[in-house]
């Protein structure tokens, strides 16, 4: 378990966060740029001292401000993956990625080890260079590979992406994924940028300007009011997640999702696995009567839990599917009241199979 | 090619220059540092002490070591008296009375290079379990290696002329303390010293042309290590 609690003001700009989250796993700390999340990462780190705070990763207290407890940003074992790399100029790779595992006390175990980080994150053939001859994206892999090397007992990523273009983007984030699933390391996401939190983290703390607004599993923070202000009523959705039960021989997947079956698109899928994806509010259509004769792969019962008035003349609907999932659809107030939509009305929800991408997710060991 | 008195300020002038930069690199390395990385009372006035040399009339630091490192001096009677050192007309002083006037070359040149250093390398150092003097030795010190590199030859190049406070404070003696400007100097105040002193002026000017193309391109080098 890790649990923050900090305080920290700087100028007009007070962080004052507080969350839990388990471990291992990702937790994301996500929020607009300027809400603090880069100060909490410092906190995190032992860069800056907060003025109030406790950090706690397992038995370890790293801060405890009431008991004048610190430990100092080298002796933290918390290791950082830095927006910009800040790989050091002048070693080659391979010093870079000693760098910190040459500095683990002697008497600690050392669980991840060089050659299998090499191979993870596809560096060997990058060795022998040096960081100015390297890519963006090359970069942060090696900054990846250095901080695991470091054998954190907690691994802060800071946008670790967000100064790559999309493509790089793209060709990053398989190796965060096999990172969360390869190392029993407690990770901290740090980003802007949902889809993101949605292929990576299992937890998500929301953060607006310097508050946790709200924490918790990304299926119950995807459809969080906080969410909708911080993302736009366009990047709305629910984040639903269910386990393959078909594939198709048309490459459709077949995603059972308590009662209910969800034909998603995605490319190797197996039987058993289960798949994370998000149902943006926006390509959700409501119908009360059964249609038929559509090109719409999904057709799904569901019941109405809530409407609520959403930004400009939309309302959101609130719909309960397989009595284990909760879809969001953005429909505007006019439809709304045409179909005479009301709490606990039986309705079907229209999902193209197209617009739904899925993540394969795997859940934390424990 | 060149006579036993020109080899002598030759060597000379190159033994003293060397050995004020040895002196000067360690104090200059742990100022500069101090100056950028630390904040404290006087910190102003201590900035204004080092570049002092800079604006002095050089016979003034000249004097000034005289009355401390002179063998009736606080400093220089001390170092006399317990070891047996004497500094002032001597080699030794003359370095040392280079040394001081470079001071502020030297510091300038490695503060502006911490200056430009991006902290958030030590801050990575930090986190992957670097302490203190680690980081230092580690990180800071090769990424200022350019900025070093361009004191030491500056500073070099400086200690090869200068005149004022070596005279002042370690006199001209031959093959003690006379080196090139300080030749060259005496080769003028003597009758038919004309083609001598031409001779000492064109061994000083490729000095310094062959000192500043050395350290071009060994800064070129140094920036390619670094891939600026």
């Amino acid at each position: 378990m890790l649990a923050v609690q900090l305080t920290k003001r700087r100028g007009d700009f007070v962080l004052d966060m507080e969350f839990c989250a388990p471990t291992p796993g990702i937790t994301a700390l996500f929020g607009r740029s300027g809400c603090g999340k880069s100060t909490a990462i410092a906190v995190l780190a032992g860069l800056l001292s907060p003025d109030i705070g406790r950090v706690h990763v397992d038995d370890d207290v790293l801060v405890d401000t009431t008991r004048r407890i610190e430990v100092a940003a080298h002796e933290r074992r918390v290791s950082v993956v830095f927006q910009d790399a800040r790989l050091f100029p002048h070693l080659r790779v391979r010093a870079n990625l000693e760098y910190g595992q040459k500095r683990v006390a002697r008497h600690l175990p050392r669980p991840v080890r060089f050659d299998d980080v090499v191979e993870l994150l596809g560096l060997a053939t990058l060795l022998e260079r040096r960081p100015h001859e390297l890519s963006g994206g090359e970069k942060q892999r090696v900054a990846l590979g250095r901080a695991l090397l470091a054998q954190p007992r907690l691994l802060l990523l800071d946008e670790p992406l967000a100064s790559l273009d999309a493509a790089r983007r793209e060709e990053v984030l398989p190796y965060l994924e096999r990172l969360r699933d390869s190392f029993a390391i407690p990770m901290i996401y740090v980003s802007h940028q949902f889809d993101e939190v949605l292929r990576l983290a299992s937890r998500v703390v929301l953060l607006d300007a310097g508050r946790t607004v709200a924490d918790g599993d990304i299926a119950t923070i995807s459809r969080h009011p906080a969410l909708r202000a911080i993302v736009g009523p366009d990047a709305v959705g629910a984040v639903v997640s269910g386990v393959v039960e078909r594939v198709d021989p048309s490459g459709l997947v077949q995603l059972r999702i308590g009662d209910a079956l969800l034909a998603v698109e995605f490319d190797g899928a197996v039987i058993g696995q289960r798949i994370q994806i998000q149902v943006l509010a926006r390509d959700v259509i409501v119908a009360t009567e059964l249609p038929h004769a559509l090109s719409v792969r999904n057709v799904v019962p569901a019941r109405i839990v809530s409407i609520a008035p959403d930004a400009g003349r939309a309302v959101l609907v609130e719909l309960d599917v397989g009595r284990t999932a909760t879809l969001l659809a953005r429909i505007t107030a006019r439809a709304s009241e045409e179909l005479q939509l009301a709490r606990d009305m039986q309705a079907w929800v229209l999902i193209k199979a197209v617009s739904l991408r899925g993540h394969v997710f795997t859940a934390p060991a424990r | 090619m060149l006579s036993a008195a020109e080899t002598d300020a030759l060597t000379l002038s190159l033994s003293i220059a060397a050995r004020s930069v040895l002196f000067n690199l360690p104090f200059a390395i742990a100022v500069a540092w101090l100056l950028t990385r630390t904040r404290f009372a006087g910190r102003t006035v201590f900035d204004a002490f080092v570049h002092l040399p800079l604006v002095l009339p050089p016979v003034v630091v000249g004097y000034l070591l005289l009355v401390l490192f002179g063998i009736r001096g606080p400093i220089g009677g001390w170092l006399y008296g317990h070891f047996g050192i004497q500094l002032a007309f001597t080699s030794t002083g003359a370095a040392l009375a280079t040394a001081v006037m470079s001071f502020p070359l030297v510091v300038r040149s490695i503060r502006i290079s911490l200056e430009a250093l991006d902290g958030g390398l030590e801050d990575a150092a930090r986190t992957l379990g670097a302490a203190p003097l680690d980081r230092f030795v580690s990180i800071t010190l090769p990424l200022i290696t350019p900025g070093i590199l361009a004191g030491v030859v500056t500073a070099f190049a400086a200690g090869l002329g200068e005149f004022g406070a070596v005279i002042t404070f370690a006199s001209n003696i031959p093959g003690e303390t006379r080196t090139l400007p300080l030749a060259l100097y005496t080769a003028l105040q003597t009758p038919d010293g004309d083609s001598l002193a031409a001779r000492l002026a064109l061994i000083s000017f490729s000095l310094g042309l062959a000192g500043l193309l050395v350290a071009e391109s060994l800064s070129r080098a140094l920036r390619a290590r670094l891939g600026r």
